[in-house]
């Protein structure tokens, strides 16, 4: 095993495709997120009914199930998808739906006073949701927010089961090829570790930003 | 491709099988996640620094690194070590080991949330630690924390399809072996996730059912 230089710019590549599917998975999963959550609210039981069965559906299988689904099944009834849009489009789905979950208690748990004052202030709906709720309510969403794209740079590592090579799937290759088994998978293990801790303390700064000067108003 | 109610007769015993052992897996790993994650706790709690840290950091560390590398690793490398497991022991392992990180969490919690006094209480008894865990803090504790721990209980039956990346035959790995001997992908890869779908949707009730049965206790 002499060439480690070569097995490290594998695994490096493959973190390169962790991060770009865990960064294009949260760019849809927002969203998706915010559609749903706030269609859980809607006035229109048509939307509300669509916005549920679509976060049921997603929280009642695992992202394995529908990833599977999504590079098998879909290209017979003619949607032919890459490796990784597959990825990307179940990654998203399925973290966006339980993101709508968050989106919807966090609303909630603005207080009725805030909803009362809407009315009196002649705010339309979609203006007290943009000016008065939503601000309030998306600093109580970060912190799971932030959990949720520690749960989606995880489920990255099942794409590797559909041939994508990202750091999992690298680290079978480094297997494979040496033999070795500890140090690639140890190594994987702490690189996703590494990211799962960028991505908690970023949340973490975003939080403490977005509270600044609301400690008067919150706690 | 269209849909063949023939083919869903035929291979739907397969499946079943299949699903037996996904249960099975589930049960045994929900069973270890909730014992090594009241470990976890209360090493956490250990008036020892370095206990306490080294569990938090290991705890940390197995949260944040997904469940497939981590299954990859028992699979692989423990056998190097001389230690042999068969798949599903490793499974259930893999499994317990990396839920009871969260069920941890919900062990932390629900013994913050016991009272003060009970503590002051158990001590003015003349209680020893172990009396005062086992009759006065987890009775208490435990209850209310049914909920959130019935909620990882169907966490980790959703993720039990990833067994089969290290050969244990349960439900996915059986839908991936009829699709791939056949090769017709559309049923079965869609009744895994009908089966999925259809067990999950009955524990969301009962689910609730636990919730309003333990709320009393608070």
């Amino acid at each position: 095993m002499g060439d480690w230089s070569g097995y490290i710019g594998l695994m490096l590549d493959g973190a390169r495709v962790t991060v770009e599917l865990t960064v294009l998975g949260c760019a849809l999963a927002l969203p998706v997120a915010f559609a749903a959550g706030l269609g859980r609210l809607s006035r229109f039981w048509a939307v509300r009914a669509l916005a549920l069965a679509y976060i049921e559906f997603f929280r009642g299988t695992s992202i394995f199930v529908q990833l599977f689904w999504a590079y098998f099944v879909l290209p017979l009834i003619g949607f032919e998808l890459t490796p990784l849009q597959a990825g990307v489009l179940a990654l998203g789905l399925n973290v966006g739906a339980y993101g709508a979950e968050v989106v919807r208690s966090a609303v909630q748990s603005i207080g009725r006073e805030q909803h009362e004052a809407c009315v009196a202030l002649n705010l339309t709906r979609w203006q007290g949701l943009r000016h008065v709720l939503l601000p309030q309510a998306f600093v109580v969403m970060i912190p799971t927010f932030g959990n949720n794209a520690i749960e989606l740079l995880k489920a990255t590592s099942v794409v590797s089961l559909i041939s994508l090579t990202d750091l999992t799937f690298q680290a079978q290759v480094v297997r494979s090829q040496t033999g070795s088994t500890a140090i690639p998978f140890l190594t994987v293990l702490v690189i996703y570790f590494a990211l799962a801790s960028m991505i908690s303390f970023g949340m973490k700064t975003l939080e403490r930003r977005m509270t600044r000067g609301l400690d008067g108003i919150r706690h | 491709m269209e849909w063949d109610w023939a083919f869903v007769r035929e291979i739907m015993p397969t499946l079943l099988d299949g699903l037996k052992i996904t249960v099975l897996a589930t049960v045994l790993g929900s069973v270890l996640a909730a014992v090594v994650g009241l470990a976890f706790a209360l090493l956490r709690r250990s008036p020892n620094r370095l206990v306490s840290r080294t569990t938090a950091f290991l705890v940390e560390f197995i949260r944040g690194t997904p469940l497939l590398v981590q299954l990859y690793f028992l699979f692989y490398v423990l056998p190097g070590a001389g230690i042999l497991l068969s798949p599903l022991t490793a499974g259930v392992i893999g499994l317990g080991v990396h839920y009871a990180t969260y069920m941890a969490e919900v062990f932390r919690a629900g013994i913050d949330n016991t009272p003060r006094g009970q503590w002051e209480a158990a001590k003015a008894c003349n209680l020893t630690a172990v009396q005062t865990w086992q009759h006065i803090i987890l009775p208490q504790a435990i209850p209310p924390m049914i909920p959130a721990l019935a909620n990882y209980f169907v966490a980790m039956f959703k993720e039990t399809p990833l067994l089969s990346a290290i050969t244990v035959v349960e439900l996915m790995s059986q839908a991936r072996s009829i699709a791939n001997f056949n090769y017709r992908y559309l049923e079965p890869m869609t009744l895994v996730g009908v089966l999925f779908l259809a067990i999950s949707l009955i524990a969301v009730p009962a689910l609730h059912l636990l919730e309003r049965r333990f709320r009393r206790y608070r």
